[in-house]
């Protein structure tokens, strides 16, 4: 795809920004693509709602900002509520299966869900589940290579938590493939 | 990684304030005082932690009056140095802009912009401080501003401010806005030996026969500094070419043309600008600093109507290109001049081009970047004429 509009929602402190700081990341160093990240930034960003705006594309970028997202990856229901309307017709909506409840949900965009809250409990930190998302959103979306995933994880976490984080990716990562394996058997 | 001049050699996802900082430190800059202010935290926030590892010194002062002194100090004693703000600071530090351009101390001002006036809108951009930059201060003086419109540019824009300071000795303004600064993008550093770093031109001659304001053929005098053993004396009164205060109309005449002149005389070594199918073009839409990114969008929908459309990016906001717009106007019907503000550099436009063309100004208060249609609207009214 040549442009990606992608945003990232869920409440301060779950990590939105990292994921698309690692989204981005792999894109431009990694996967020879352009990306730019917009963060929703002030005192309202704080605690509750709050975004990352990315985009990704194989071109050149000159507006910075979204305007027709495509790819919408939502961690709490007050994202939901806020953001999933601005979803473009199409789009892949992908949600935390046990913090979103999809209320209403739109019926022209594509929508699955992973309880990345849950598996990264599994895994032994709950505050991994922002890697497990974006392990899920690599394999749903193909928006960015997977090895350029797995280096820019590697380089974006906390030192010492290199592990766990690619654990926590892997494991989004295989529900996503799965997940896709069970809609489409053929691939 | 990481070498002794503390340049960050490689590829970097990292928004334009941090990438600033990085700049600074690539240029050679190793003293910075400041009071940080959103939307430019991030740079002095990363300078502060860089600093310790390069050998520089980071103060954070009490206010922006101290910060844009305190900088030059440490000019005269040797360092390259920088402050870094935004509107409400850059406003404080309106005095010792003017005292860096009549001591001729070679300093960088950062100035992220915000949405003003006073505390205005602070997490959010404005491009409202370009005619402060240019004008903020008191008496008649010239600088140099900068505008990056990316992360990369502010990495490479702050080296050149470094440079055009050292080159010339006037206090240079990177006018970056909240955009920019917040953007997260790829950022190359380059390896060391490819950056290109304008050395202070130091005066090595006899103690005795030290002349501390004597220009240069190029209307600048090269610099001692402080500790070297010359005996100098630096004012903000006007002064002879020793230094000392001459409270003559002659010495004024001669003291305050000089410091306009070096910038005007050296203006095409100065000033940048960017073009696209501005030859043969009946419409030019002229931006700087995030609007010509935002621009872009407006101009491809006009040209994939058939309108011809030539869009020039003012790198350099001062020195204005003067020659490449008077140029134009004789060429062209209309000017389209987008800005964060409601109407600043669109009067240099205007000025320079005379009448021989008419001008759209797109104007935004400021607190996020124009919309695509706004700027495409514009373009089609001025081709309509």
């Amino acid at each position: 795809m040549a442009r990606t509009e992608i945003k990232i929602g869920g409440f301060g402190g779950q990590g939105v920004i990292l994921s698309g700081y690692i989204i981005g990341r792999a894109a431009s160093i990694y996967d020879n693509k352009f990306a730019t990240m917009i963060q929703a930034f002030g005192p309202e960003a704080r605690g509750s709602s709050t975004s990352a705006q990315l985009i990704v594309s194989d071109e050149q970028i000159t507006y910075p900002y979204i305007t027709a997202p495509n790819l919408m990856v939502l961690m709490s229901q007050e994202a939901y509520t806020k953001f999933a309307s601005e979803l473009i017709a199409g789009g892949t909506l992908i949600t935390e299966e046990e913090l979103v409840t999809p209320n209403n949900l739109r019926k022209d965009v594509h929508h699955v869900s992973i309880p990345a809250t849950r598996l990264a409990e599994e895994i032994g930190k709950k505050m991994v589940l922002n890697i497990v998302m974006t392990g899920f959103t690599t394999a749903i979306s193909n928006v960015v290579n997977e090895q350029a995933m797995i280096d820019a994880v590697k380089v974006s976490v906390p030192k010492g938590t290199e592990d766990l984080n690619l654990r926590a990716f892997f494991k989004g990562l295989e529900y996503g493939k799965k997940l896709l394996e069970k809609k489409h058997p053929s691939r | 990684m990481h070498d002794d001049s503390g340049v960050l050699t490689g590829a970097h996802f990292i928004d334009g304030d941090h990438a600033c900082s990085e700049g600074a430190i690539a240029a050679g800059c190793r003293f910075v005082a400041g009071y940080p202010i959103t939307p430019s935290t991030e740079i002095v926030e990363r300078i502060a932690e860089r600093f310790p590892f390069v050998g520089g010194v980071f103060i954070q002062m009490e206010d922006e009056i101290a910060s844009s002194i305190a900088i030059q100090g440490a000019v005269w004693a040797g360092k390259k140095a920088m402050t870094v703000t935004s509107g409400p600071g850059f406003s404080l530090m309106m005095e010792h802009i003017g005292y860096a351009a009549m001591t001729e101390t070679p300093c960088v001002f950062v100035d992220v912009q915000r949405a003003g006036p006073s505390t205005g809108l602070p997490t959010m951009p404005a491009q409202g401080d370009m005619m402060q930059a240019r004008w903020g201060s008191h008496g008649d003086y010239g600088i140099i501003a900068l505008c990056p419109n990316s992360p990369q540019e502010c990495f490479d824009l702050t080296i050149r401010a470094f440079n055009l300071a050292e080159q010339f000795r006037v206090p240079v303004m990177l006018m970056m806005d909240e955009c920019v600064g917040h953007m997260i993008e790829r950022v190359i550093i380059p390896p060391v030996h490819e950056i290109q770093i304008f050395q202070r031109r130091s005066y090595d001659g006899p103690k005795k026969d030290l002349l501390l304001f004597h220009p240069d053929s190029n209307l600048v005098p090269p610099m001692v500094k402080a500790g070297e053993g010359y005996q100098i004396h630096v004012t903000g009164l006007t002064h002879d070419e020793r230094g000392y205060p001459s409270m003559t109309v002659d010495t004024q005449a001669k003291l305050v043309t000089r410091l306009v002149n070096k910038l005007r005389v050296n203006a095409d070594t100065i000033v940048d600008y960017r073009e696209d199918s501005v030859e043969g073009a009946d419409i030019v839409v002229v931006t700087y600093g995030i609007t010509s990114r935002t621009a872009i969008p407006a101009i491809e929908q006009a040209r994939k109507e058939g309108m011809r459309i030539g869009h020039l990016r003012l790198v350099t906001a001062w020195p204005f290109p003067e020659k490449r717009i008077r140029e134009l106007a004789s060429k062209v019907k209309a000017f389209v001049v987008p800005e964060l503000n409601l109407g600043q550099m669109v009067y240099e436009v205007e000025r320079v081009a005379g009448g021989k063309a008419s001008i759209t100004h797109v104007p935004h208060a400021g607190g996020t970047v124009h919309n695509t249609k706004e700027i495409y609207a514009a373009i089609k009214h001025s081709v309509k004429g």
